[in-house]
């Protein structure tokens, strides 16, 4: 039995863009246990409910996280719009769907070069988020917001998407694919790329399903659980049948998610396909929200939990967001025992965490 | 299992152009919906303070009786939460954005005096020179 020696990881630490700390417990290069420790960018975003009126909070809870900021703006409107009994226009869902299928497509392939970029591929880094870029432009032709996009409101969307645009979006995501494909064949098969990966970090089913593990972790350890399959949004109407995974392991997680891009350039083309013409919000007048209620989405990151309870006044009670970082926290700590040293920082990535939501 | 997948790609961008602008010296283009930044066409203003209430960073400072209309560059969270509450559309969005600062710009915009109301006293000329100015 070797030395135990205890290395502190974060806060500052080059392959984390958040800051997250873990003190690692290490004996022979080996990691005997991780004690994650949070709370260093707390914000309290949730305490506004209590300052702004539930019409305007919806850009407060969008800028809980710069990736992930239409999901939760999504989240929040269904939320309040559950509360109020409102029923928004079909348009509206879709171009919801388009939107955040893009924001899905972003999120990856940020992480496909975050990921590249901690085991050293400093060029598979550079494409990814050159590709990433184009997903960008579209958001700021379509929304006015390359990050943040503010076109989710209580009761529908704000702008439009026209014909145009949306066959601009088809062909630019359609032609991304083919170029993603050489970019997705050296994650897949590289030599290099796949040592790294293939065998590390292993999340056994049941573990995965013991830990409430959701998201891409979830379903690359063979867990068939994704809230697109709930019926938020339009996902029913599309056919959409999650991407599964069994072996659990880093590269498993690095294939959902690189599966999960094909997959949402097809949902895209799909609704635009379907997308019926109409109105695309629906005047909110009248009664305010009352009650109590939890709204479930799928973000790129897993499953993300709102709950929003109404005072019948312009400013909501509470409003709670579980985060899927939050709950894959215990995973991460579950895989990191036992694994090497130089392994941590992929193991870490490939949660994919966000720590902004996690603490809001 | 194969090496080198990635040659091919990077062979290709040797003879591409950079997918980067070099700014500042090549612009980029914006797009028609860009949220750049906030403009507000002052004489059109009625100084209601509805964007002052709404708007969820708290940039705006709207006053009644100086008419004027004040925005914190480096507040404004471009949200356009504003331009959708005025009830006059006097506020725009512009596609460009503020140029870079150090320091925390406020942008004040001074309305011309109502014609109609009666002025006790006529208007001294310096205060009509004034009139819709932007004062930094």
């Amino acid at each position: 039995m070797g030395k135990r020696t205890i290395i502190p990881f974060g806060p500052q630490h080059p392959v984390l863009p958040e800051p997250v700390h873990l003190d690692l417990v290490i004996e022979d290069e080996k990691v005997i246990e991780a004690i994650p420790s949070i709370g260093f960018i707390h914000r309290g975003l949730e305490k506004l409910v209590e300052k702004k009126e539930y019409t305007e909070l919806v850009y407060v809870i969008e800028r809980i996280c710069g990736i992930c900021s239409f999901g939760h703006g999504w989240g929040y409107c269904h939320a309040v719009e559950s509360l109020m009994n409102i029923e928004i226009p079909e348009r509206a869902n879709y171009l919801r769907t388009i939107w955040h299928e893009l924001s899905r497509m972003h999120s990856h392939m940020l992480w496909l070069g975050l990921l590249a970029d901690g085991f050293g591929f400093e060029s598979l880094f550079m494409h990814c988020w050159r590709l990433r870029e184009k997903v960008l432009d579209l958001f700021e032709k379509t929304t006015g917001g390359r990050v943040i996009f503010s076109v989710c409101k209580v009761g529908g969307v704000r702008k439009d998407i026209d014909k145009a645009d949306l066959k601009e979006i088809v062909n630019v995501t359609r032609g991304m694919e083919k170029e993603f494909r050489e970019l997705a064949d050296t994650f897949m098969k590289d030599y290099s790329v796949k040592n790294r990966l293939a065998g590390i970090g292993v999340l056994s089913k049941e573990d995965a399903l013991e830990l409430c593990t959701v998201g891409p972790m979830a379903r690359a350890s063979g867990v068939y659980l994704d809230m697109r399959l709930t019926g938020h949004g339009v996902y029913d109407k599309l056919g959409f049948e999650p991407c599964i995974e069994t072996a659990g392991d880093c590269y498993a997680r690095c294939i959902v998610r690189i599966r999960e891009i094909y997959q949402s350039i097809d949902l895209i083309s799909k609704a635009a396909e379907m997308i019926p013409d109409g109105e695309i919000a629906v005047p909110v007048k009248g009664n305010l929200p009352k009650g109590e209620f939890i709204a479930r989405l799928e973000q790129p990151r897993g499953e993300c939990f709102y709950y929003a309870k109404g005072a019948d006044s312009k400013f909501l009670e509470r409003f709670r967001v579980r985060t899927p970082t939050n709950i894959n926290l215990p995973a991460l700590v579950k895989i990191l025992q036992g694994c090497d040293l130089a392994d941590v920082p992929m193991l870490i990535l490939t949660i994919d965490p966000c720590i902004s939501c996690t603490e809001r | 299992m194969a090496s080198f997948k990635l040659g091919r790609m990077v062979m290709r961008s040797l003879f591409k152009k950079p997918a980067t602008l070099m700014y500042p010296v090549i612009q980029r283009e914006w797009q028609e919906r860009t949220r750049g930044h906030i403009e507000n066409e002052i004489d059109e203003c009625i100084f209601c303070g509805i964007c002052q209430k709404k708007c969820p960073a708290n940039a705006l400072t709207v006053d009644k009786i100086s008419k004027s209309w004040t925005i914190a560059r480096m507040q404004c969270i471009q949200c356009s939460c504003c331009i959708e509450v005025c009830p006059k559309k006097c506020l725009k969005n512009m596609n460009i954005y503020t140029s870079p600062s150090t320091e925390k710009v406020v942008d004040r915009y001074v309305g011309s005096p109502q014609e109609s109301k009666p002025v006790p006293k006529a208007a001294p000329e310096e205060e009509n020179e004034a009139v819709g100015e932007k004062v930094l």
